[in-house]
């Protein structure tokens, strides 16, 4: 078995200085030669738009595509809660050591030391970043910056705005990113859906794109390609990511030889709005920044639970003393505060032993009550009203409450036609975030030369479970901040390489494999629609890949989606027309390499004997039920190959830790 | 995960009215269907009922254009019974639930209609004269890396707060659809006021309401008359106020030394 180098390329020095070092040390692409140097950017969410933004700021010429109408409109746009950086502006302790610290130890110990704390130095220039292109971050009364706390932590570093703080900070980027196409510097390829990389000679130099309007294809040729297409969490069909989100571009790299790196490390977040029906198309989060304010709890009779359940009873029916607040009974030190990962299991557990509450006894309560009651009492205070009724402390209260999270509240109102203010939310974990991705090296280069991957699609920063917070901060940390540097790295040795030609055999082939292809998906002409093989395979992932693993359900699940393939490929119906808008075969398209994707995924949390952050494998538990990591076998990034014959074959990247000690993760 | 605990899927039965167009250079039509949903469902996951019907039928389904489903990417854009984004106030078409129909209902969907939105198939138009609007001056001329401290500049949360309230805006297009003028006035204003509230992007203010109001004219969109649709039927909420202080803006911006 041929075995690829996995190259960290971490620069030597100092941890601290490292980034620093490295910049002032590395190869530089003079102006001139800038100009002549074309790279292209697939997607434009956040660590995309900011990407192309700043390299074509920096004189390139750059080509972005997305599969969206427009750039405004990637994923990145629904991020609710906040962005972290170590700006220190609320004096409580916080520094770039422990911001980086904080994502390590968040992480399970599963991440590179050297690219946490690249991203924890960039984290503070971000926010100075966003505020002069006009971000309207949330401001205290002095006029400066506001923060509030997140999971896992114990310091105020999250700068926020309102419930959108990922709305804002992508229209920062996408407005960077129409100045430069003002100028020129960027051409922007809206309804293209990039479907092949092109490569020459070993290295990435172009994609083949699909005109999503007229279906032609189309060869664009650089001296580079950047992908930050964003995370695969749809392959589980329910998730919060959005309906057109997908694993393509980033599988379409494997297929050319990059890996996927740790691919069965995904997030589930512990809020969301619980599943009601078998029609449902995907799961809306409710953020994080609630549990700052709520609390989590079930009811701690079975029988409360089924009257619940079956809506004899409601929440506020059940007294204080037979309420299980089961974060804040397990986790005293951290409380409603736990990370995702540790939140998220704690419900299933509850759920598990039957004292869920809505009808599928798939939720739990998240109650603002004494929150309003708290706030109610210090508003009154504040007001000058030592002695308020009850029903004065509620009204001031939920007015506080809605000042803080009215918009969360009123899109849990929509969705459930249930008042929040007056009765708790119900939630439940769902599938929102994926810390896998292209394995790429300190460049943010994957093993292919000249193929980037940033943001979600690459797997560098979170390692097993990503901090609240910290997604909005990596997308823009490589976009802005780390890409502009390392790409250089790789442009450095094309100074003389003449613009790429896009008709030579490689783009021409790569042009007739996307056509076959296509053409294969939709001569099958079977019975069953792509959504209907989508939600299967979905199924197959929650069940057998979700929240808890283990070794006997990770092989029957293999097997699952092994049939399910085969039976794609006979009997899928694609409707429609080749050359038209056709948004049946895009989804045909993509929910076929999720499928391979799947199996990759399944094999990666079937290798891994340990729990680790969001990977639980049931064999794998301390005896008070906690994840149980194995440092001593599985300190390691698992990097997949899927070769010319469809095997896949795992390649290590050993991680060292010089600067953490790595211990137990502890919120108790 | 098919338990029997879940909410009836069947409780409703309705009549949908929808536009059927091939392309932009087709004749369109309006086609009948009946589709049978749940309160619980959301508007576009009823469409999807109706779509996996019509595959099973070997039709081609309704094309139309969504993706977050959480009333924040912009994307979804249909006239429900005549009103941009349905019957509710501040509701995108994705937030919206069957719960505000009733059994039996006539529902009639026809895609954004305006000169600037060519349609393209079905319920889906082009909607990429907002980005070119934007392009034209929708922005803070800064360089990554050129940024002071964030806390370098205190600006007063009343205005911060005036400011987001602009920038809320998801570019979704429904003040057009709503007016009766065609006009972007409010997408427009919504941007200018955004960021010329904001001292960051007061420099290039003059500048940028001149180009960006030359630009939503090149693009076809009409004149604004005042109606006050465009704010009624914003998902977002966006205020009318907004198109009065660019009104102001324009004719300030036609005197000013900086342009």
């Amino acid at each position: 078995m041929s075995s690829i180098n996995l190259n960290s390329k971490v620069p030597k020095g100092e941890l601290a200085d490292k980034w620093t070092q490295y910049k002032s040390s590395m190869n530089l692409v003079a102006p001139n030669n800038k100009r002549r140097i074309d790279v292209i950017v697939v997607g434009t969410g956040l660590a995309g738009a900011s990407a192309a933004a700043t390299l074509g700021e920096l004189g390139y010429n750059v080509k972005v595509f997305t599969f969206h109408d427009s750039p405004r409109r990637a994923h990145s746009i629904a991020a609710q809660g906040g962005i972290n950086a170590a700006k220190n502006y609320q004096n409580d302790g916080d520094s770039v050591w422990r911001l980086f610290y904080d994502t390590i130890k968040g992480g399970d110990y599963r991440s590179r030391e050297a690219n946490v704390h690249r991203l924890a130095e960039a984290s503070r220039d971000i926010i100075d970043q966003c505020v002069a292109q006009g971000v309207p971050f949330a401001r205290e009364y002095g006029g400066l910056l506001a923060n509030r706390s997140f999971g896992g932590v114990q310091v105020s570093r999250t700068f926020y705005a309102r419930g959108q703080t990922g709305q804002q900070l992508l229209i920062g980027a996408y407005q960077a990113l129409a100045r430069q196409a003002s100028v020129g510097k960027c051409k922007i390829y809206n309804r293209h859906e990039m479907l092949d990389i092109v490569k020459v000679d070993g290295k990435a130099r172009g994609i083949i794109a699909r005109n999503l309007l007229t279906g032609e294809l189309e060869r664009h040729a650089a001296h580079c390609v950047v992908l930050a297409t964003g995370g695969y969490g749809n392959v589980f069909y329910l998730s919060t990511n959005a309906m057109g989100s997908n694993v393509s571009a980033a599988w379409r790299a494997v297929r050319n030889g990059a890996l996927m790196a740790n691919p069965c490390f995904t997030q589930i977040h512990p809020t969301c709005i619980p599943v009601s029906g078998d029609y449902q198309s995907k799961l809306t989060l409710m953020s994080e920044s609630l549990r700052n304010d709520g609390r989590v709890w079930v009811p701690k009779k079975k029988e409360d639970a089924v009257a619940i359940r079956e809506g004899r009873m409601k929440g506020n029916d059940i007294s204080e003393e037979d309420r299980d607040y089961y974060l804040e009974r397990r986790y005293p030190a951290f409380g409603n505060l736990v990370p995702r990962d540790v939140a998220s299991r704690a419900a299933k557990v509850a759920c598990d032993e039957g004292n869920g509450v809505a009808p599928t006894g798939l939720a739990v309560f998240l109650d603002f009550a004494s929150a309003i009651d708290r706030y109610g009492r210090a508003e009154a205070y504040s007001q000058g009203n030592q002695n308020p009724s009850e029903s004065q402390i509620i009204s001031l209260g939920e007015k506080v409450v809605e000042q803080k999270y009215g918009n969360l509240f009123e899109m849990y109102e929509k969705i459930t036609g249930e008042n929040p203010y007056k009765n708790p939310m119900k939630i439940y974990p769902a599938v929102h975030y994926t810390m896998g991705g292209l394995w790429v090296d300190y460049n943010l280069e994957t093993n292919v030369p000249g193929l980037f991957a940033l943001g979600e699609a690459n797997f560098s920063d979170h390692g097993a479970n990503r901090l609240g917070a910290s997604a909005l901060m990596q997308g823009l940390a490589d976009g802005y901040f780390v890409i502009p540097y390392t790409i250089g790295q790789f442009l450095s040795g094309e100074i003389r390489t003449p613009k790429i030609a896009n008709d030579t055999a490689e783009f021409v082939e790569a042009e007739n494999a996307v056509k076959e292809r296509i053409e294969n998906i939709m001569s099958i002409n079977g019975s069953q629609s792509v959504e209907s093989f989508h939600r299967r395979l979905g199924k197959i992932m929650w069940e057998y890949c979700g929240m808890a693993r283990n070794a006997e359900g990770l092989k029957k699940g293999q097997k699952l989606i092994q049939e399910l393939r085969a039976e794609f490929y006979k009997d899928v119906f694609v409707p429609g027309d080749t050359m038209e808008f056709n948004p049946e075969l895009e989804k045909a398209l993509r929910v076929a390499d999720f499928m391979e994707l799947g199996e990759v995924m399944m094999a990666d949390a079937l290798n891994r004997n340990e729990s680790c952050g969001g990977h639980f494998r049931e064999e794998y538990v301390t005896e008070d039920g906690e994840a149980k990591r194995n440092d001593q076998d599985y300190t390691y990034v698992a990097a997949w190959e899927w070769d010319k014959d469809g095997n896949i074959k795992l390649h290590k990247e050993d991680l060292n830790f010089e600067n953490v000690e790595l211990k137990t993760r502890s919120y108790k | 995960m098919s338990t029997t605990n879940y909410i009836d899927m069947n409780d409703m039965k309705l009549q949908l009215k929808i536009w059927r167009q091939k392309s932009a250079d087709q004749k369109g039509y309006f086609e009948t269907y009946t589709v049978h949903a749940s309160e619980h469902m959301s508007f576009l996951e009823m469409l999807d009922v109706l779509n996996e019907q019509l595959i099973q039928e070997r039709k081609e389904p309704v094309v139309f254009e969504h993706d977050c489903r959480e009333g924040i990417c912009g994307a979804c854009s249909m006239v429900i019974n005549g009103q941009p984004h349905g019957p509710n106030g501040g509701t995108t078409t994705c937030q919206l639930h069957m719960r505000s129909f009733r059994s039996g209902d006539t529902i009639t969907i026809e895609p954004f209609r305006a000169k600037g939105f060519p349609i393209l198939k079905d319920l889906a138009v082009d909607r990429s004269s907002f980005d070119r609007i934007i392009q034209s001056g929708g922005y803070i001329s800064v360089n990554t890396g050129q940024a002071p401290d964030g806390n370098s500049l205190p600006i007063e949360k009343g205005v911060a707060s005036k400011a987001f309230d602009a920038a809320a805006c998801i570019g979704c297009g429904a003040c057009v659809a709503a007016c009766p003028n065609g006009s972007a006035m409010l997408f427009t204003s919504a941007k200018v006021s955004h960021l010329g509230l904001l001292p960051q992007g007061e420099v290039e203010h003059a500048n940028r309401v001149q180009s960006m109001v030359a630009q939503m004219d090149k693009e076809g969109f009409g004149m604004c008359s005042n109606t006050g649709a465009c704010e009624a039927e914003c998902p977002k909420e966006i205020s009318i106020e907004n198109i009065a202080r660019l009104n102001r803006n324009y004719m300030a911006s036609m005197f000013s030394t900086d342009k």
